[in-house]
């Protein structure tokens, strides 16, 4: 049972608030990820759960107990560093079993425990070996099953995956997500890549300038996201925000028209790339500046009335630089944004935290 | 079609003669002293001299060593170099590795202080101490030596060790709190062999400073002197043979500890020094 | 959290002690003891110090010597330097070979050229070998000033030039190799690349060694001592024979002070003088 509760935490340096009122809750046995940008808060909440960075107020619980003032050590947790902080005078065995030996643990459990998170992450063959000898993807192993040894209710990752190259990290990813739904932990996962964001997690919560944006499963965040920043931020490409005029209840630009639950003025319309179609005739007016073929899409990226726009066209399709098409967005798919505040017309005020 | 190998292979030798010629300049002193150090009496008159090994004896050495004073003077002066590496690795590597983790108030009014001594010639300062070490009873000590010279030794030492722990990354102590460790069970686990070689390469370093130092040494004592104080002294009425003998043996630990030490004391300085 | 804020004042507390105590402490009571004579305050000390036969002599030779020494020492550890990051093999046995004399003191650096220059030393063996002398000559009394003053310079450069080639390498090391190569590429060649890039990078570098012999140079006088006895007056030589033989503390900590003015000057000069600017080092 230890599921975080984080109470209003804020954190400042000097002037600069780095997080502002921030709550959020973890349910037991729940993956969560941090998702956002550098600079977003997410590495300094990850540490202040763990212990490493002091709160300028609120509170954490782990498990039901108040661990707002505890060291580190005594807050019953795991946590994989950015770059592995493998300890490089050790061996392998022994980096894996300095958690267990550090809560004094028998020499036969010790040796229990290494031999099952090393076989979990598949590093046996290099027990007797020190770092030095291993490489980023190696050392990036041994760092996860130095934490899954001591077996922890909390698991705490910062950017695990940041430091491999693209092929090992995809790999890596799968694997990670495997050996941690067996492990049972709960695992708070920081990331500025929303692909890994997507994939590992239960729950993402989108970060931006020390709150939390939006929360949810990663294919509700996708498909309607609360804020023109998540729309923005997840998702590849990003999501195009038109912004159109509304009059008497419709959004109207170019032969395109859309119902719309907004007063007269402008309305931003979120719209995913993959979710237009292309035609001949009537739509949003669209000019093609760039093609790339990217093998399962074409990625078109031209101006829309002047307002840039990508659009995934089926690889086959016959365009070039300059042609113009007519865009029909799928309408039950679009998300209105006000342009004021940038929130998402459907979704309440609240919804953010 | 051959010039460009013959004037590649021209510039080659060029070069290694050029390298020859630099070690030569270095080792050759040595050499010459060393055949004066254990040439004796006789081997400091013959004229004209040979450049070869061939009239050097260990005697020559043994009669330096029994000399009433020099044994106990190259104890002494051990001594001294031993408790000048203690006192300031003890002081140095603590101020270093606070300077290397914590952002504190003071902390470049620290380092100011630190560098500062770099501008002042420090062996001088020893002036004033004689009478202060004769109040407190520390004229003429091992002690009171080793003092001053870790007053030389220590800024090199606080430094040095500063750099030393930053350049052991903070999540590795992190990794060790948050793995169960308290904060001294983690320097003591984690941080001190990792620093070690470093520190260790720092310590000898001070050796080296305190063994060589003539100032202060021989301002601060009269009978218990350093060996190179000792020299110093003794210098005007000393015959040559001696003198070179004694040259040879204050050379002799240098050429052992920058072997010991030679890997570090580029990166010693290459951080220290920003 | 208190503690925490604490520790760091922990930490530097004792070093911090330590050099209050043995040296501002030293360094005022130096400063006292200069400026008072009898008990009271006067320039007496300075007074007897400029009076003296052997000061006039002193500040013209140590300033010759660091004028001397300090440049020649620079340009060899430069060439040095320069020479050794281009070995591909051997590299850390000439380096250990080149650095061997940062371990010797300058009094056993004095010996060690006195072996070699005394009448019937090594050189003028190696001279009569070369048919250019008959017998022994003598090139370190006071009335061969100009050969003595080589002799004192030589053993400066053997044995202080290795700091300094330390100092460089480590500097160089930090300067990634791709600048050079990026100015080789655009057409430089290696006098260019070395004057264009390499030395102004190295600046820093250069000024911290610059300021650390020139401190250490002013500070010398077993060399000297050794080589020619006080045939050769250099200034802390002066303040050791007052401290020693006359028994006079106020007027060695006279030439302290004046020592100290000068290494001050002079780290002041380096610093304005080859002042770089944070944001054009890599």
């Amino acid at each position: 049972m230890a599921g975080i509760t984080i109470d209003r935490i804020e954190k400042r340096f000097g002037a600069v608030a780095a997080l502002r009122e921030l709550s959020l809750e973890v349910a037991d046995g729940e993956f969560i990820a941090l998702l956002g940008p550098s600079g977003c808060g997410k590495t300094t909440l990850l540490r202040i759960i763990a212990g490493l960075e002091q709160q300028t107020a609120g509170r954490i619980r782990i498990g039901g107990r108040d661990v707002s003032a505890l060291p580190p050590r005594e807050r019953g947790l795991a946590m994989v560093f950015q770059n592995y902080a493998v300890f490089p005078h050790m061996t392998v065995y022994e980096n894996v079993a300095f958690g267990l030996r550090m809560k004094g643990a028998s020499d036969a459990d010790v040796k229990t425990q290494v031999e099952r998170a090393s076989g979990l992450l598949h590093i046996e063959p290099y027990l007797e070996r020190y770092p030095a000898k291993l490489s980023g993807g190696q050392r990036q192993r041994v760092a996860v099953a130095r934490a899954l040894a001591v077996q922890p209710a909390v698991l705490l990752m910062d950017e695990p995956l940041s430091n491999l190259d693209a092929l090992l990290r995809l790999e890596m990813r799968s694997e990670l997500k495997s050996v941690l739904a067996a492990s049972g932990a709960t695992t708070v996962y920081v990331t500025h890549d929303q692909t890994e964001a997507m994939g590992l997690a239960d729950r993402v919560a989108v970060m931006h300038e020390g709150v939390i944006e939006q929360i949810d499963r990663p294919q509700a965040l996708y498909e309607r996201p609360a804020t023109r920043f998540v729309g923005g931020f997840v998702g590849s490409p990003p999501m195009n925000f038109i912004d159109m005029p509304v009059s008497g209840g419709a959004a109207r630009l170019g032969a395109f028209s859309s119902p719309v639950a907004a007063g007269d003025g402008l309305v931003t319309a979120g719209i995913r790339a993959e979710d237009i179609a292309i035609s001949d005739s009537g739509g949003l007016p669209f000019d093609v500046v760039v093609c790339e073929p990217l093998g399962a899409t074409l990625l078109l990226t031209g101006r829309i009335e002047g307002q840039l726009a990508r659009v995934a066209a089926r690889p086959d399709a016959r365009v070039r630089p300059g042609d113009r098409l007519s865009l029909s967005p799928a309408l039950d798919r679009i998300v209105w944004i006000d342009p004021q505040s940038g929130r998402s017309l459907g979704a309440s005020p609240g919804a953010a935290a | 079609m051959t010039g460009a190998p013959v004037s590649r292979r021209l510039r080659g030798l060029v070069f290694w003669s050029g390298i020859a010629m630099l070690c030569v300049w270095v080792l050759a002193p040595i050499y010459l002293i060393a055949l004066g150090a254990f040439g004796g009496r006789a081997g400091v008159f013959r004229w004209p001299k040979s450049l070869m090994p061939w009239d050097t004896t260990l005697a020559a050495m043994q009669a330096f060593l029994a000399v009433d004073g020099v044994w106990a003077a190259a104890l002494n002066g051990a001594l001294v170099a031993g408790l000048t590496m203690l006192f300031s690795l003890l002081l140095g590597a603590p101020a270093g590795y606070a300077l290397a983790r914590y952002a504190f108030a003071g902390q470049s009014a620290f380092r100011m202080l630190v560098v500062l001594t770099r501008a002042f010639p420090l062996a001088i300062l020893a002036l004033p101490l004689t009478v202060t070490f004769i109040r407190v009873g520390l004229y003429d000590t091992a002690v009171g030596v080793a003092l001053v010279h870790t007053a030389l030794a220590l800024p090199f030492a606080a430094l040095v060790s500063s750099s030393l722990f930053m350049g052991i990354p903070r999540e590795l102590e992190e990794a060790a709190w948050v793995f169960g460790c308290t904060g001294f069970q983690a320097f003591r686990k984690i941080v001190l062999p990792l620093a070690l070689p470093g520190l260790a390469a720092a310590a000898i370093f001070a050796f080296v400073i305190s063994w060589n130092e003539v100032f202060a040494a021989s301002v601060l004592t009269v009978r218990n002197k350093t060996l190179t104080a000792y020299l110093l002294t003794v210098l005007a009425e000393s015959p040559l043979h001696f003198r070179f003998a004694g040259g040879f043996l204050l050379i002799l630990p240098s050429v052992v500890f920058m072997f010991a030490v030679r890997k570090y004391l580029f990166a010693m300085w290459g951080v220290a020094n920003r | 959290m208190s503690r925490s804020r604490l520790l760091p004042y922990l930490l530097i507390g004792p070093a911090t002690v330590f050099l209050l105590a043995l040296f501002v402490a030293p360094l005022v009571q130096t400063i006292a003891l200069a400026f008072t004579h009898d008990g009271a305050a006067s320039l007496a000390n300075f007074a007897k110090m400029v009076g003296d036969l052997n000061f006039g002599l002193s500040i013209r030779n140590t300033f010759l010597l660091v004028l001397t020494v300090i440049p020649l020492q620079l340009c060899l550890a430069l060439a040095m330097a320069m020479m050794v990051q281009k070995l591909e093999k051997g590299r850390d046995l000439v380096l250990w070979i080149l650095i061997i004399p940062l371990g010797a003191s300058d009094l056993a650096a004095g010996l060690v050229w006195l072996s070699i220059l005394q009448d019937r030393g090594y050189f003028n063996t190696v001279l009569n070998m070369l048919g250019l002398v008959d017998g022994p000559v003598n090139w370190l009394s006071y009335e061969t000033p100009v050969s003595l003053f080589v002799g004192v310079v030589l053993a400066e450069l053997w044995r202080a030039t290795a700091i300094v080639l330390v100092i460089l390498i480590a500097g160089l090391q930090l300067i990634p190799k791709e600048y050079a190569e990026a100015a080789e590429i655009f057409g430089a060649d290696a006098w260019t690349r070395f004057r264009r890039i390499t030395l102004p990078l190295l600046k820093p570098s250069i000024q911290s060694a610059l300021i650390l012999r020139t401190v250490l140079a002013f500070e010398v006088f077993a060399v000297v001592y050794a080589l020619s006895g006080r045939n050769f007056p250099v200034l802390v030589g002066e303040a050791y024979a007052w401290q020693h033989g006359n028994q006079n503390n106020g007027v060695a900590a006279a030439y302290a002070i004046l020592v100290m003015a000068i290494s001050l000057a002079a780290t002041v000069v380096y610093i304005k003088a080859l002042a770089t600017r944070p944001e054009t080092q890599p």
